[in-house]
């Protein structure tokens, strides 16, 4: 059985458990997934699951043919780590797999921060705000000495892009799972936006 | 796909129709090891939230010169009841302003007489 799905943030909420527990959730709406490639060592070198997931607007030519005869799904994605011998082509793959109290790894794309400075990317304190102090409120301070070493050593947090960029938040709870609806509920936070891709592994124990 | 509309929050019926500048008394289940007893908590509510998880409530009381807050879950199941003890006349929703004022100034709160919510559709579900 697969062990993997592709999902859409919805967004957060707080609910109460059977126990009377509350516990902030994500909702997802995960799957329903079609596996669109089953990749293997002859052919491709590798073996690999490809699903496809939601409702593609408009395909090109090469898309429309690689989707023949299945949905024309808009999103795919390969999963290599996954029982590849028990799917076929066209097979539907839905949250079944999950049960409440089952852990998974949850990825998605981070919302981008734009250029940002050191204290919002890296938690740098900043300077004094007080004291005389002027243009120093956010700097990142000394980046290094002076004739020895002579330069700005390598990997030296500074400002830069922040965010966009894959994240993977692993070993969260799953609290409730509804296969007919296709929704899935994580406790705690996923990464990105509303509406953003998130893939979804369960976690081998 | 809209959050609210995939998951309903769960409202504890026992909650009734409250609004910030009354005065509450909350009983609380409290569960000690296989135990179980009803807590109660009374004072002014300063505050109604709102939101996907069907909002919250605060209530002020003030004990040996202490300001105390506590925030509710409407979705709470540990909620026994809430008994409306003294509707004040408010001209805020949030009533952070309680926080500064002594016990004197924040105590004679004039009684509202307008009829609540409640009570027109009560009116209006006998005459129907």
């Amino acid at each position: 059985m697969l062990t993997a799905i592709i999902g859409k943030k919805i967004g957060m909420t707080r609910i109460v458990l059977e126990n009377g527990e509350m516990v902030g959730v994500t909702a997802i709406e995960a799957g329903p997934c079609f596996v669109t490639q089953v990749k293997d060592m002859d052919k491709d070198g590798y073996q690999a699951v490809q699903l496809g997931f939601g409702q593609a607007k408009r395909l090109n030519a090469s898309q429309k043919g690689h989707l023949k005869d299945i949905n024309e799904v808009r999103h795919l994605h390969e999963f290599r780590d996954v029982d590849v011998m028990s799917v076929k082509r066209g097979d539907k793959v839905d949250v079944g797999f999950l049960n409440p109290g089952d852990f998974v790894n949850v990825s998605g794309l981070s919302k981008g921060r734009g250029f940002a400075g050191v204290v919002k990317r890296y938690h740098f304190a900043g300077g004094p705000k007080t004291h005389g102090q002027s243009d120093r409120h956010r700097a990142p301070g000394s980046i290094g000495a002076t004739t020895s070493p002579g330069r700005v050593l390598k990997g030296k947090r500074m400002a830069g892009r922040m965010g966009g960029k894959k994240t993977t938040v692993r070993n969260v709870r799953v609290v409730k799972v509804d296969a007919d609806r296709g929704l899935l509920l994580v406790e705690g936070s996923a990464p990105g936006a509303r509406n953003g891709l998130l893939i979804i592994k369960k976690v081998r124990k | 796909m809209d959050i609210r509309e995939l998951i309903k929050p769960k409202i504890n019926p026992s909650i009734p129709q409250i609004s910030p500048g009354d005065t509450v008394k909350v009983s609380l289940k409290i569960l000690e090891g296989d135990k179980e007893r009803i807590q109660r908590f009374q004072g002014m509510l300063i505050r109604v939230k709102k939101g996907v998880d069907g909002g919250s409530f605060t209530v002020r009381r003030v004990t040996y010169g202490i300001g105390v807050e506590r925030t509710f879950s409407f979705q709470s199941p540990l909620i026994q009841s809430v008994e409306v003890l003294r509707r004040g006349k408010v001209r805020r929703a949030k009533l952070y302003y309680m926080r500064g004022l002594s016990a004197k100034q924040a105590r004679p709160k004039e009684r509202r007489e307008k009829v609540t919510e409640r009570a027109v559709q009560q009116e209006a579900a006998e005459a129907s």
